[in-house]
């Protein structure tokens, strides 16, 4: 073979896809900087408190102090615990948490990887993601963090069902698994009022709770939860391992965020399709739209209490999961019989 | 040596030798968590052949549902390693008795399979074209229309599956103190408490 074919056809692609990879990832670890700094003050002001205002000025390099803080911090592995499996779970849910990123399209044409399945992809990842809890929780062989471990596995597996069928709707007016092609699905002459939020509103409700359900963030945060567990599943760990899985943590929930806007927001779309609005690049109006979704996020964090462990598992399995099973149906029937339904 | 081959003899390699491993591991929830590192894989080589649909699927059901249950189930159980290894001399004759007759059909199917006429051509030329069809749409289109009536079966099955497993572990004892939720949602303010206005010194 060519070494000069070989370097164009195989390995200057694999530059470029590495390249965008850094790029993608180095945006979106500053973009989860300023999210989680958003998260506290957010809280503070519900609190009336002022929140981080020390470091940098209004506290902009608070979580870069963390960051340090974190990493200078020593790492303590328990006696008792499976040390490859301790370590190894922290690492298991930053990565996939950050892998989910590789499909979605934040303008158009700008995702590393554009597959046929995206929104598979994505319900994939982000179905791995139990498993960063449920190892740490066994690995650390201690008593609050497999409660804790058990308890968020059963929770998280419970959401997800929900949030299966919630996508089956959409993929269902959308007519495809491509994430491009449904933020295209919900482009038209009405708008934000064609966006897949107005015409299955139960669903995009069904979606948040859930999405805050599966990200473990308050009211739903039962797997941390201090009143009763310690720290849940994080008890046992420190510095850097605790760093990844806050990062983690945080990175699925903008995934979640990211893939509300695309599912109902309409992505990189402008919220009329007049020329203001058009002008402005697509980009700009998804980055918008996640943090929008992170506010909601950040607001049910500070004003909703804590739910009881059964009525949460309810919540889940007999509220949920008949009312998406039954809008799978309707709008299945409304698409059929009214012939919206996508060539 | 191209990219895809790279990957699949990448993939194959670690899928057989976290095989090994599930059945090697002294820990039973290392042996479930090798076997997911073998689903994956497994995943990534039907990539490699372009089903992703199926990929996909796999990972959402098997690692993200059935493993975890099974992670569940094995961390919950108190497994004793020394007696599951005092039974080994005991179990091996017929375990050994077990393989080889498997091994033996094995070799004998193996043995006689001709690869039809035609067979080759179909492989290299899948139906529907890829290119034209997804292949979500393709596997849609042969589960229900086709094959609609072994797939509605196969649910039946599951359901009555299911049902069974509740009917075998639902007891539902008498004298057990339960929480009626209709009736608690049902609660208002003014239901479920009573001001009292309690003149200073006095008491109730």
């Amino acid at each position: 073979m060519n070494w000069i074919d070989f370097w164009w056809n195989t390995l200057w692609p694999i530059a470029i896809i590495i390249a965008q990879s850094l790029l993608l990832l180095v945006a979106l670890l500053i973009f989860i900087a300023y999210i989680l700094l958003a998260d506290r003050k957010i809280w503070a002001a519900v609190q009336m408190r002022r929140g981080p205002n020390v470091v940098g000025p209004f506290g902009l390099l608070q979580s870069f102090a963390d960051l340090l803080k974190f990493v200078l911090k020593e790492p303590i592995i328990p006696a008792g615990a499976n040390k490859g499996v301790f370590l190894l779970a922290p690492l298991v849910t930053c990565v996939l948490a950050l892998a989910a990123w590789a499909v979605i399209p934040v303008h158009p044409g700008w995702s590393v990887a554009e597959i046929n399945v995206g929104i598979l992809y994505i319900f994939a990842i982000s179905s791995l993601m139990v498993y960063g809890v449920i190892m740490a929780g066994w690995a650390s062989n201690s008593k609050y963090p497999f409660l804790a471990a058990l308890r968020s596995a059963a929770q998280m597996v419970s959401y997800e069902v929900s949030i299966g069928f919630v996508i089956i709707t959409v993929l269902l007016c959308a007519g495809s698994l491509n994430l491009t092609k449904i933020i295209e699905a919900q482009n038209g002459p009405w708008g934000m009022l064609q966006w897949y939020w107005l015409p299955l509103l139960p669903m995009f409700v069904v979606f948040f709770v859930s999405a805050l359900a599966e990200t473990n963030r308050p009211p739903f945060d039962l797997v941390e939860a201090e009143s009763e567990l310690v720290a849940g599943f994080m008890v046992e760990y420190s510095s850097t391992p605790y760093l990844l899985f806050m990062l983690g943590e945080y990175v699925a929930i903008v995934t979640m965020c990211a893939m509300g806007t695309i599912l109902f927001l309409g992505g990189w779309l402008p919220p009329f399709p007049v020329a203001p609005f058009t002008w402005v690049p697509g980009i700009v109006w998804f980055v918008i739209k996640v943090c929008f979704m992170f506010f909601l996020f950040a607001m049910a964090k500070a004003m909703v209490p804590r739910y009881r462990y059964d009525q949460l598992m309810r919540l889940g399995w007999k509220v949920f999961l008949p009312l998406s099973l039954a809008m799978v149906v309707i709008v299945a029937a409304v698409l059929h019989f009214t012939g919206w339904a996508p060539k | 040596m191209t990219v895809p081959a790279f990957f699949f003899y990448l993939f194959s390699s670690i899928a057989v030798a976290s095989a090994f491993m599930v059945i090697a591991g002294r820990n039973p929830v290392h042996s479930v968590l090798w076997l997911i590192l073998t689903f994956v894989n497994a995943a990534g080589l039907f990539l490699l052949i372009g089903a992703e649909f199926l990929a996909m699927i796999l990972i959402v059901v098997y690692v993200g549902a059935v493993a975890v249950l099974f992670l569940f189930v094995v961390m919950m159980l108190d497994v004793d390693f020394a007696e599951l290894r005092d039974g080994l001399l005991q179990y091996l004759p017929i375990g050994a008795l077990v393989g080889l007759v498997f091994l033996v059909e094995l070799v004998l199917v193996v043995g006689s399979w001709v690869v039809g006429a035609g067979v080759s051509g179909a492989i290299t030329q899948p139906i529907p074209n890829p290119a034209q069809v997804t292949n979500t749409e393709a596997i849609g289109r042969v589960l229900y229309t086709t094959y609609v009536h072994y797939f509605q079966l196969a649910g039946l099955v599951l359901l009555v599956a299911m049902i069974g497993a509740i009917v075998l572990t639902l007891h539902h004892r008498v004298n057990v103190k339960r929480q009626n939720v209709s009736a608690q949602n049902a609660r208002t303010r003014d239901t479920a408490i009573e001001v009292v206005k309690i003149k200073p010194g006095k008491g109730l």
